[in-house]
Formats: structure tokens, sequence, C-alpha cells
């Protein structure tokens, strides 16, 4: 079970209170993660990811155990206390715009 | 008993306004997608409890929302827009040719007869059709495709494409405009366009009667006479007699002919509105006063509406969708501004008083006269 803590815009769209949680087959990366977070929540595709590219949207950022993953490659190992469920995967909007 | 609905949309969320025919008093629900930029929102001809709104933000892009009980619920639908084939190229600030991204959903035109069936347009400029009520978007690319695509340049907001007409008289006819790149119209439901920027006269760019590249502002018709058309350009206000196929302007004694909305009455299709600002580098109106102006001839004569409006240190600007008029009888007129206020009048512009004061900058302000 992946634990993922979205920003508030996004769970009010996904009408979700809290934390998410996923289960995710095979390895937890960035790509299986969302993968698995837009299939359970489809009115979520493009809004943290292109659609087209899957490029990450510019102003959100990806935290987990206290480091930044946002440049980490979208197929890279999440930490195994993320793909323990022990520490939740964070969606963050970055602090721009008013 | 008729009413109206007023949908408003502004920098932070949607706000709708709803009243009896007497439009005396008001109640106010919103906001709706709190803290999202609600560019436009507007109802079906077809259905009045269908509406369609373009939300969207800087942090997680665009999103379409659609109601079927007239805006108390509201569900997200399709959010992908993807140019058809290869997207090309177009030119960018700087004179180089910049690739085609989709931004954002500017204004959203559902069909006039099928409330599943609504048109898009979009920055960078193009128009998207989804016939299934939002559920899946396709572009119709034969605008974009058209030999003076490449040529196209965004103005200062972007190369959106903000204005859709479509003729009641005639289901192939379709008018758009896009900023900076002129307005344009198809014959054949959309598989071919033409420019139809003959007559527009802009100083400021480099051929002023250009085939293209005129920032026009918005474009206005009266259902009952199509082929009659009515533009707010950057500078300049004008008017069509011949489907777009040439202008003549028709600023005649506006104090100034720089603006944004254009809207027509109702009943009178000879009766224009448009909401003069100072310049295009001071976007408020002159003299600290904001005066809706009024022609009852379709253009060159025009009077100052004040009533009910500040006549003293309003530097608000009102922009291109946030203007509109309901059908009862008599014609109201209702516009919002950038400081948040939403202004109507119920006796076709004589006098005018807010119905709403204190929302975000108003974007897009639609009215549904409702049976």
């Amino acid at each position: 079970m992946i634990r993922v803590v979205l920003p508030g815009h996004l769970r009010t769209l996904a009408r979700v209170d809290g934390e998410v949680e996923l289960q995710v087959s095979g390895p937890a990366t960035r790509r299986s993660v969302l993968d698995a977070l837009e299939a359970g929540y489809p009115m979520l595709r493009g809004t943290i990811r292109d659609h087209v590219t899957q490029e990450r949207r510019a102003f959100l950022r990806f935290f987990a155990c206290e480091q930044d993953l946002t440049h980490e490659p979208a197929d890279a190992p999440l930490p195994a206390a993320v793909a323990a469920g022990e520490e939740p995967y964070l969606v963050v909007g970055a602090v721009a715009g008013g | 008993m008729s009413g109206v609905r007023v949908l408003v949309g502004t920098r932070k969320g949607a706000f709708v306004l709803t009243s009896d025919g007497k439009r005396k008093r008001w109640d106010v629900s919103g906001p709706h997608f709190a803290g999202w930029e609600i560019y436009h929102l507007k109802g079906s001809p077809a259905d009045p409890d269908r509406l369609y709104a373009s939300q969207c933000s800087g942090w997680f892009g665009q999103l379409i929302q659609r109601s079927d009980d007239g805006g108390k619920t509201w569900e997200p639908v399709d959010n992908k827009f993807v140019y058809d084939g290869v997207p090309g190229t177009h030119q960018w600030y700087d004179g180089t040719q910049h690739p085609w991204e989709f931004k954002r959903v500017w204004h959203l035109e559902p069909s006039l007869t099928d409330p599943d069936t609504v048109y898009a347009g979009v920055e960078d400029a193009a128009l998207f059709c989804s016939t299934d009520g939002g559920r899946a978007w396709q572009e119709l690319p034969g605008l974009r495709g058209h030999r003076s695509g490449p040529s196209w340049q965004p103005g200062a907001g972007g190369m959106c494409l903000h204005t859709i007409l479509l003729d009641p008289s005639d289901p192939g006819r379709i008018f758009v405009a896009i900023s900076a790149a002129g307005a344009f119209r198809t014959d054949d439901g959309g598989k071919t366009w033409r420019p139809i920027n003959r007559g527009l006269r802009s100083q400021y760019i480099p051929d002023p009667t250009a085939e293209v590249g005129h920032c026009v502002h918005r474009i206005a018709m009266h259902r009952s006479r199509p082929s009659v058309l009515f533009m707010q350009k950057h500078w300049d206000v004008m008017r069509s007699d011949d489907a777009g196929d040439t202008w003549r302007e028709v600023s005649g004694n506006l104090p100034t002919d720089f603006g944004f909305p254009i809207d027509v009455h109702a009943h009178e299709p000879d009766t224009i509105y448009v909401v003069p600002i100072k310049s295009d580098s001071e976007h408020y109106p002159p003299d600290g006063k904001l005066r809706v102006y009024r022609s009852r001839s379709g253009g060159q004569e025009w009077e100052a509406l004040a009533k009910g409006l500040p006549q003293r240190d309003c530097y608000v600007n009102v922009l291109r969708e946030a203007m509109a008029v309901d059908s009862l009888d008599e014609c109201g007129v209702y516009f919002g501004t950038t400081g948040g206020q939403v202004y109507a009048s119920a006796d076709a512009g004589d006098s005018w008083a807010p119905i709403v004061r204190d929302l975000p900058a108003v974007l897009s302000v639609e009215v549904q006269t409702l049976a």
C-alpha cells in the first residue's frame, strides 16, 4: 500500500479527504504511483503530469522522507519506507503565484 | 415566472447570480472551484441546465467542468486537448517560429441545438469540439492549418481564440476571433476557413491592412441578423454587413475606441454596447469615470450611460468576455470588472446597479434567460 498526499485543490477535485492509499503493482516508482493514482482517480489526469509527454507540471514537486525527489527519473525506485507504506509520497504545489 | 442566471468567471472561482424577472434581488452562490481561474462558463441554449466551465491554474493546468442541474453540482469531464497531427509552429514574440503549445481554454460555446455539442477556443489558438458532452475533444484542424497559421503571433495576453459565434441561420457557418491573428469564418462546419479582416486597419502591425495580424478583441451579432457583425478591435469599433467580408469603422463620437467587450441588445439588432477604455497601456476608463456607451444606430452615434456607475476615481477594466445581455423585456445588460463588481441594468443600459461589489477580478460574464 502506497500512501499519497495530494495538494488541497487536487483532494477537492478527487473528492478525497486526507491521504490516498494505492495498490501499486510491481516496483514503487513515480511512474507506477502516478499511473495507479490516475487509474483510481481519472479526474486527476493531466493535473500532475502532461497528458501526452507525461512530464511533471512545472509548479509541482515530489517529496518523501524529507527528500526532494522531483528530479529523480520517473522509473527510479521510491524510498523503501514509501514502498512499505511507512512514509507518504507528497505531491506538493510550489510556492508561486497569487 | 421568468428569471435570469448570471454566470461569472473570476480569477479565483465561479459565481452564479440568480434573480427573478424583476432583477432587483439577487442570490449569489459560489465560489465554485474556489481558488481556480475560471476563464469562461456558459449554458447550452438547447438545455439551460447544461453548463460548461473552463477551470485552470498555473499549478494543475486545464480542467473542464460540466453541470446538468444549472450549476448546483459539477462533474469534471475530459481535459485532454491535443492538437491534430504534428502541431507545427507559429511566430513568436521575437520573430522566430515557436511550436504550438496548448495552454488553456478561453471560451466554451455550446451548440445552439444539441446540449452535448460544445466548441472550445484555446490558447495557443485553435478550435476544438466535443460531441459527447465534453467527454472527448477533437480539434477542427482546418483553422490552425490555414496557410496563414505560421504567421500568427500572440498578443500580450497570449495567442488565444477567444470568440466563437455560431450562425443560427446556417449550421455550417462559424465565426471566430484570435488575438492577434484576426477574425476567421468557416462556411462548411469548420473544415476550411478564410480570414475576414478586410477593412481593418491596425497601425501596430507592419502592414496596417494585412490579411491577418489584427488584434480583434471581440465580435458580436444579433441572432436575427447573423450577417451583421460588430467588432471591438484593439483600437476601433467596426461593423460588417456582409458576414465579415468587409468592415467599416463605426467608432464615431466615442471618447476612445479602445476597449474589450461589445454586445448587442437582445431585441434591437442595431443597439450595441461597448465600454471605452483609455488606451492600450492604460487599461481603465477615461477620467476615472466608468461609462458604458450605447449606439441605437448600429454605430457612429454613441451615448454615454453612466447612471449608477462610479463617476470618480474608477480605474477598473472590463475584459472581453465580461459583458452579456438577457432576453427579457426589457433587455438586461450585465458586465463585470477587474475590480470584482458585476453591474446590471434592467432597462437596456439607462441605469445600473451592482449585483456584487467584491468578487475576485471578473474574467467573464454570461447570462441565461430562464423560462
